[in-house]
């Protein structure tokens, strides 16, 4: 009872900065742009954040320079595939290449040589007396609760519901129609890798902001692949992929859990941390056979 | 035709034009980094590209640190023109290290050159193994082959790990190091004090032979035809997803004999920083070759005298050598607008025929990134991002 209360606990926290990841992605390619830059993204919301907490003593700060970094990569996402056409594999892969050099650059230039630097990292929400043994599960961060109870609404409601969600839909579908229908296709598309690239960047900074307290090389280890494949499981839906999030954390915690009790003992841990990857490519091999991209999926727009 | 004529007077000075400027437009950019570290951008640019050319040592350095991008710029090179993204290389290098370092601690007695061509068969069959779970999901299920490469390159890392903490830490370091090959395992050195080996060599030979495949031969004929219009490849009569297949194997061994040749001419052993990000950095190097092979192995040389000047300017500068990341990245975002740019002007200047804009763009040598790169068709007809059936559901 306490494994199951705490490996649900454990799942959803490290779901966090997955369904941040997620949504953002999703929001990207409903538009028709693949944002491969996700990766660089979330490595750089991760530093950056961190460099910002860490220099002025606010976790805000440090969450703001994270949102900050996101709109930009979103924005040169943007100029790169919107504005001038470019392919769009290269851009976003171009993207995670400078700016996992340029955290790592700064992260050099800021702490040289020295020690780990540590900040105090966002406290968990004590959950209420009332729950009792089922307390654990709400023991949180405050951007977990914001996750799954305010981005996750939100974030499917703007998509279905709102003229600006029907527009971001119709661009990625067929910009051609949209464009008839007086829908700026650019302005959307930025739009949408704006508002996904600061997504992105909080859910990097989930990592040192919240979990880690502190910034390590490779701190995203192709959590940003993750969250790519996420929405091809996800078939472009958020509440599917958010359940694709949950059952890539479940594994991750569960893995994590594993490597302690015995008999586990002569696994190598590194084989454990494999599994969550491998899993999620199964279930793409499983849930994403012949799946339909959004229609104008990598195709740059320009009128005729 | 008018229109052709002047594309293709164009496009012979247009690429190595193009690449200048991006080289130029990138030293402007990462000027604002340089000055960060406190450093002089004039100076800096001086010890990135110029040093390294001027004494015998750093000179050959170049060449030891192109070696594997020659390599993983081939691979990911072929699997572009096939219109397959194989973005895995960096995971196909490290199992083909793996391979080799396997091989090379148990051919005990055997002559040099049987064990390096088992080794290298060794590491080209494992690079391939990596690929071919990517490459089957696509042409079987159409599963997007960019996740399931990319999500491989950590799990190759975490498998490096594993043999290194476990079965293979050197006994008697204890470092997470596996033990050295056997000496006739290593590849030959091929000049006096110096570090350049026979993998130089030998990625030369791969690159000259892709170069022939690719230009004349019809399997060459057939990758491209498949990279350039998987419709009209179909309709000609070729089976595309076959076609693929074979590109993405051939370019997953590629990859593995790069990890093959780190190992048995530089390494001696498996280290799980084996690799720095060259599968990645071949992508780079394969996009500034312009997906051709004589240009993928000057691209090669040209990041492999950057690597080197980073370091150096590491030194002589203090500017922190993870500057060469940022270079590499932004000269790869650069060189992808710059074509963008370019094949905009080419298409607005032959505007009113849709249908000639593509003949007219693919006559350009060197704009023959695939179709989701060239991305020119109006219609919507030719222009499929390599997957040649997902647009008909």
């Amino acid at each position: 009872m306490t494994f199951l209360v705490d490996l649900l606990a454990a799942t959803l926290r490290n779901a966090t900065p997955l369904v941040y990841g997620t949504v953002g992605e999703t929001y990207a390619e409903r538009s028709g742009v693949l944002n491969l830059g996700i990766e660089g993204t979330m490595y750089a919301g991760a530093f950056f954040g961190f460099a910002a907490a860490w220099a002025s003593g606010s976790l805000l700060v440090g969450l703001a320079a994270a949102l900050a970094v996101g709109i930009l990569a979103g924005a040169l996402m943007g100029l790169l595939t919107v504005t001038l056409g470019a392919n769009q594999h290269v851009s976003g892969l171009g993207l995670t290449i400078g700016l996992v050099g340029l955290s790592e650059f700064v992260n050099r230039l800021l702490f040289r040589g020295g020690e780990l630097q540590r900040i105090e990292p966002f406290p968990l929400v004590e959950p209420p007396a009332f729950l009792g043994p089922l307390g654990p599960i709400f023991s949180q961060y405050a951007l977990t609760y914001l996750a799954f109870l305010v981005l996750v609404p939100l974030a499917w409601w703007i998509l279905r519901g709102t003229s600006f969600g029907l527009e971001l839909r119709a661009v990625g579908e067929n910009p051609e129609a949209a464009d008839a229908a007086g829908i700026s296709v650019a302005r959307t598309r930025y739009l949408a890798l704006v508002f996904g690239g600061a997504l992105m960047g909080v859910g990097g900074a989930v990592f040192t902001l919240a979990s880690l307290g502190s910034f390590t090389l490779d701190i995203i280890a192709g959590r940003g692949w993750v969250c790519i494949a996420l929405v091809i499981f996800g078939r472009w839906r958020i509440g599917r992929g958010v359940i694709g999030a949950l059952l890539f954390s479940a594994v991750y915690s569960l893995q994590l859990r594993l490597r302690i009790l015995p008999g586990w003992g002569d696994v190598p841990f590194e084989l454990l941390l494999a599994l969550p990857y491998l899993v999620v490519i199964l279930a793409l091999a499983i849930s994403g056979r012949n799946v339909a991209y959004p229609g104008a999926y990598l195709k740059p727009y320009r009128r005729t | 035709m008018a229109i052709d004529a002047r594309a293709a007077g164009r496009s012979l000075w247009s690429m190595p034009a193009l690449v200048i400027i991006a080289v130029a437009l990138t030293l402007a950019l990462t000027a604002g980094p340089i000055l960060l570290a406190g450093a002089n951008p004039l100076e800096a640019y001086g010890e990135y590209l110029v040093v390294p050319l001027t004494s015998r040592y750093t000179l050959l350095e170049v060449l030891v640190a192109s070696t594997p991008l020659l390599f993983t710029g081939a691979a990911v090179g072929i699997a572009f023109r096939a219109g397959y993204w194989n973005i895995g290389a960096e995971g196909q290098l490290l199992l083909g290290a793996i391979a080799a370092a396997g091989i090379g601690q148990a051919t005990g007695d055997l002559p040099s050159p049987v064990a390096l061509t088992l080794m290298v068969a060794g590491g080209a069959a494992a690079g391939a193994a990596w690929a071919v779970v990517p490459a089957l999901l696509r042409v079987r299920f159409r599963i997007d082959e960019v996740v399931t490469t990319l999500l491989l390159n950590p799990v190759a890392l975490l498998l490096v790990n594993g043999l290194l903490q476990g079965p293979w830490r050197d006994p008697i370091s204890g470092f997470p190091e596996s033990p050295r090959i056997v000496t006739t395992a290593e590849l030959p050195q091929l000049v006096e004090r110096s570090r350049l080996h026979g993998g130089f060599v030998l990625a030369l030979l791969i690159i000259i032979a892709a170069w022939y495949v690719l230009a004349r031969t019809p399997a060459g004929l057939r990758l491209r035809a498949a990279g350039l219009s998987p419709h009209a490849a179909r309709f000609a009569g070729i089976d595309v997803p076959r076609t693929l297949l074979r590109a993405a194997l051939v370019s997953g061994a590629i990859a593995g004999i790069a990890g093959m040749s780190e190992v048995a001419g530089i390494q001696y052993r498996l280290t799980s920083g084996l690799s720095a990000g060259y599968g990645y950095t071949g992508i780079v190097v394969a996009t500034l070759g312009a997906l051709s092979m004589p240009g993928i192995a000057l691209a090669a040389l040209f990041l492999g005298d950057l690597t080197v000047g980073a370091s150096s300017a590491g030194r002589a500068l203090a500017i922190p050598s993870q500057l060469g990341a940022v270079v590499q990245g932004t000269l790869l975002l650069v060189t992808i607008g710059l074509l963008a740019v370019r094949r905009n002007r080419l298409s607005r200047a032959v505007e009113p025929a849709a249908g000639e804009v593509v003949v007219a763009v693919e006559q350009v040598p060197g704009a023959e990134l695939p179709p989701a790169a060239t991305a020119i068709d109006e219609a919507g007809e030719l222009e499929v991002d390599g997957r040649p059936e997902a647009n008909e559901r």
